[in-house]
């Protein structure tokens, strides 16, 4: 009897050593990228999605869309950051450039990161990001400033009762995580 | 093997592979952190005994906050059912000792070290852990305490103690069961055992997981949880809530194998619907695995997640309720007395219901955005935690006590013990539904006026509650010392199982020769 429990008792322990290695990695090979992949295809939290491609050119004249600009600061961010249009009135599918306006108020050179995110987060994956200052961290020198551009298409097929969409930018301050300038962050 | 005895001195503990001598251990750690987290929790009443700041700073009570929860849970309630399980499976299921003895030690001797680190932090610069037992990024990384790097290998070191403990459990269980002790004839203690068991290794990888991504975010420019390097926050509440509903099945299902023992032996009748009892505790440990936004419900998810968290989460109130019926219909007729664990197991099944109806209540999607984050949800949980897992504890010492020690504790003092523990309880806990339907807040220092005659009765009911551990402490240690001996095996006349085959005080080594188990003799 000892001999045939006692390699059951090792099998039994490989096993669930097993179960345990395996769930470790499922935090990292799964649960993250597909909280990231759910988010961005269903636009929970707002979040938009990254460069879009324009395939079809059809304008719904028949609609007019709201969008409305927002600027937030992330904790002790110091720099000047606010839209310069606050307000546009777009038609479904036509492409439409705005700018943001950021100085750097610090007498140091520092680098930013803006994440944009979407009200009401329904309509985060209508909102399409043709150019956007976001893709890329933005580098300003002491003092420096800058116009940040934009350019967004709204899906003609936005939910019919949605009329106003909200786009906020949060500015962070990353100038200590900015590695000599990689232009492509994860930024969405 | 000879019966030979225990080693003598300090080295008897510090290396026994003795399930009996890791069991005790066990239970004397984790009542240990009971009476520390315990005095974190009498801060914090005395601050909240009246509204205004008087006691302590509010950097210091975050901290107090924080380290009660985390002493609690992972200090006094999942170590104390450890121990329990150590004394009792191998016992309950005629095994001579745990499958894995020496791993039994070790996942015992790394506990100590790992909440010493914890505590320490408090002396350290900008304090201990400050950010809740919940540890939500970014409070935990970005604005956390320097402590937080000890704080996560603390964490790392007792999942890893809870890991190798689950493991032990479920090869003694597989493997170690005399012979004719099928998975059907097992007492549920031992099935409720089981099954936490799997939960534990199936959820605490993934707390090791979320608390190795704060490390990464902190020292090594990683950013899962900070959204400035395309990140989110929220993705932390997602990894640690599916670790964290299991997690509450993990505290409470032993405690359900408990009161399964305790109320059919002073029922004097067998456990009603012991099948049902089974397959209800594994649709729960299930169902604990798809309801883990119900903790989420104001972070903003689509409402077709609001929604299916919503039924899951009701869900689970049906088996829940079968379990409680069956302990209501095993006491229906059946010749009762009322002896010290039997009390605590009825207050157990009451007082456990009275939690699952608050759930309920917090279950409900849109209702949930009031209550979320006041003190109904403490008021919940305690209901849950300190009347479940605490009460189903404090049964179970009293009910095996005469066979640990064979001594048999002052009835007196026990039935004290429960009748103040009981009043004070409720007296702290009852308020808090209505602070909190009222929109108190929690973790948070201070308060508005119109809370304070209810603060005040749940601080007079936690002072009460905490002072009736003490005589809880005295009465044990009275046994120990100067209890009336008993030498009946069976010591309760209508108790079923192996346990109460062996003499009184179990031996040092028991089941060398496995039993034959009898139909009788099984969950009764
Ligand atoms: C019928 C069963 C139960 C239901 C429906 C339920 C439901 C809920 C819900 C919806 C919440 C979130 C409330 C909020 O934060 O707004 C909650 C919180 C909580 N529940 Fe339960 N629960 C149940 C049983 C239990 C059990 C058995 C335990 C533990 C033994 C438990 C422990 C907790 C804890 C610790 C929290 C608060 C966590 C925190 O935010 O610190 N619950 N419960
Ligand atoms: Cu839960």
């Amino acid at each position: 009897m000892a001999e045939r429990t006692d390699k059951g008792i090792f099998y039994t322990a490989a096993k669930l050593m097993a179960v345990c290695v395996a769930m470790f990695a499922f935090v990292f090979v799964v649960m993250v990228p597909l909280y990231n992949v759910l988010c961005d295809v269903l636009g929970i939290n707002g979040k938009t999605g990254g460069r879009y491609e324009v395939t079809e050119n059809i304008i719904d004249t028949s609609r007019t869309v709201k969008v409305q600009f927002v600027a937030n600061f992330n904790e002790q961010m110091p720099w000047e950051f606010k839209p310069n249009t606050t307000v546009v009135k777009v038609h479904p599918g036509e492409a439409t450039n705005i700018t943001y306006f950021a100085r750097n108020t610090q007498p140091r050179d520092m680098v930013a990161q803006a994440i944009p995110s979407v009200v009401p987060s329904r309509a985060a994956e209508y909102f399409h990001k043709t150019e956007c200052f976001c893709f890329n961290r933005q580098p300003l020198v002491a003092g420096g400033e800058a116009d940040l551009g934009l350019q967004f298409i709204v899906d003609p097929d936005l939910p019919k009762d949605i009329h106003t969409i909200t786009l906020s930018y949060t500015i962070f301050d990353v100038t200590e995580m900015a590695q000599p300038q990689s232009d492509s962050v994860a930024a969405r | 093997m000879g019966a030979h005895g225990p080693a003598k001195g300090l080295t008897r503990w510090l290396f026994t592979t003795n399930h009996k001598d890791i069991g005790t251990m066990y239970l004397w750690f984790s009542f240990a952190m009971f009476l520390l987290g315990g005095s974190f929790a009498m801060i914090i009443r005395a601050e909240l005994f009246q509204p205004g700041l008087q006691i302590v700073e509010p950097e210091f009570f975050n901290q107090m906050t924080t380290m009660h929860g985390l002493v609690m849970v992972f200090g006094a309630i999942m170590p104390a059912f450890v121990g329990l399980a150590n004394w009792m499976i191998p016992l309950m299921i005629g095994a001579p000792d745990m499958a894995l003895p020496r791993m039994n030690n070790w996942s015992f001797w790394i506990l100590p070290p790992a909440f010493a680190l914890l505590a320490s932090t408090l002396f350290m610069e900008g304090g201990g852990p400050n950010f809740g037992w919940t540890f939500y990024a970014p409070l935990s990384t970005t604005y956390a305490p320097p402590s937080v790097t000890y704080f996560i290998f603390g964490v790392h070191i007792m999942g890893l103690s809870s890991i190798m403990g689950a493991i032990n459990i479920i090869a003694t269980i597989v493997n170690m069961r005399a012979p004719g002790m099928t998975y059907m004839k097992m007492p549920l203690f031992v099935w409720t055992w089981l099954i936490t068991a799997f939960l534990l290794v199936a959820v605490m990888p993934v707390l090791a997981g979320a608390v190795t991504m704060m490390l990464m975010d902190i020292h090594f420019g990683t950013s899962f949880f900070s959204a400035a390097g395309g990140g989110d926050p929220v993705l932390f509440q997602h990894v640690f809530w599916f670790f964290g509903h299991p997690e509450v099945y993990i505290i409470i299902l032993p405690g359900f194998g408990v009161v399964s023992q305790i109320i059919p032996t002073f029922s004097r009748k067998p456990l009603f619907g012991y099948d049902s009892m089974v397959y209800a505790t594994a649709s729960i440990a299930f169902l604990s695995f798809i309801v883990w936004a119900h903790h989420m419900y104001t972070v903003g998810m689509p409402i077709a997640g609001e929604l299916f968290f919503m039924y899951a989460t009701m869900l689970i109130a049906v088996p829940t309720a079968a379990k409680v019926f069956n302990w209501i219909t095993t006491m229906f007729k059946g010749s009762l007395t009322f002896e010290t664990p039997m009390l605590f197991s009825i207050a157990f099944v009451f007082l456990f219901t009275v939690g699952g109806f608050s759930g309920l209540m917090l279950a409900i999607a849109p209702a949930d955005f009031q209550y979320h984050d006041t003190y109904f949800v403490v008021a919940h949980f305690h209901y849950t935690m300190v009347a479940g897992a605490i009460f189903s504890m404090s049964a179970a010492v009293y009910y095996w006590l005469p066979k640990w020690t064979g001594k048999m504790y002052n009835e007196t003092m026990g039935k004290t013990h429960f009748w103040v523990s009981f009043v004070g309880f409720n007296l702290t806990f009852f308020p808090q539904h209505f602070v909190g339907l009222a929109g108190m807040p929690r973790r948070i220092p201070d308060y508005n006026l119109m809370f304070a005659d209810f603060n005040m009765m749940s601080s007079i009911g936690a002072f009460i509650y905490g002072a009736s551990q003490l005589l809880f402490l005295f009465n044990v240690v009275r046994t120990i010392t100067h209890g009336e001996k008993i030498d009946d095996p069976k010591v309760w006349d209508g108790a079923h199982g192996l346990e109460w085959t062996v003499p009184t005080p179990a031996p040092y080594h028991t089941f060398t020769t496995p039993p034959d188990v009898k139909e009788v003799e099984a969950h009764g």
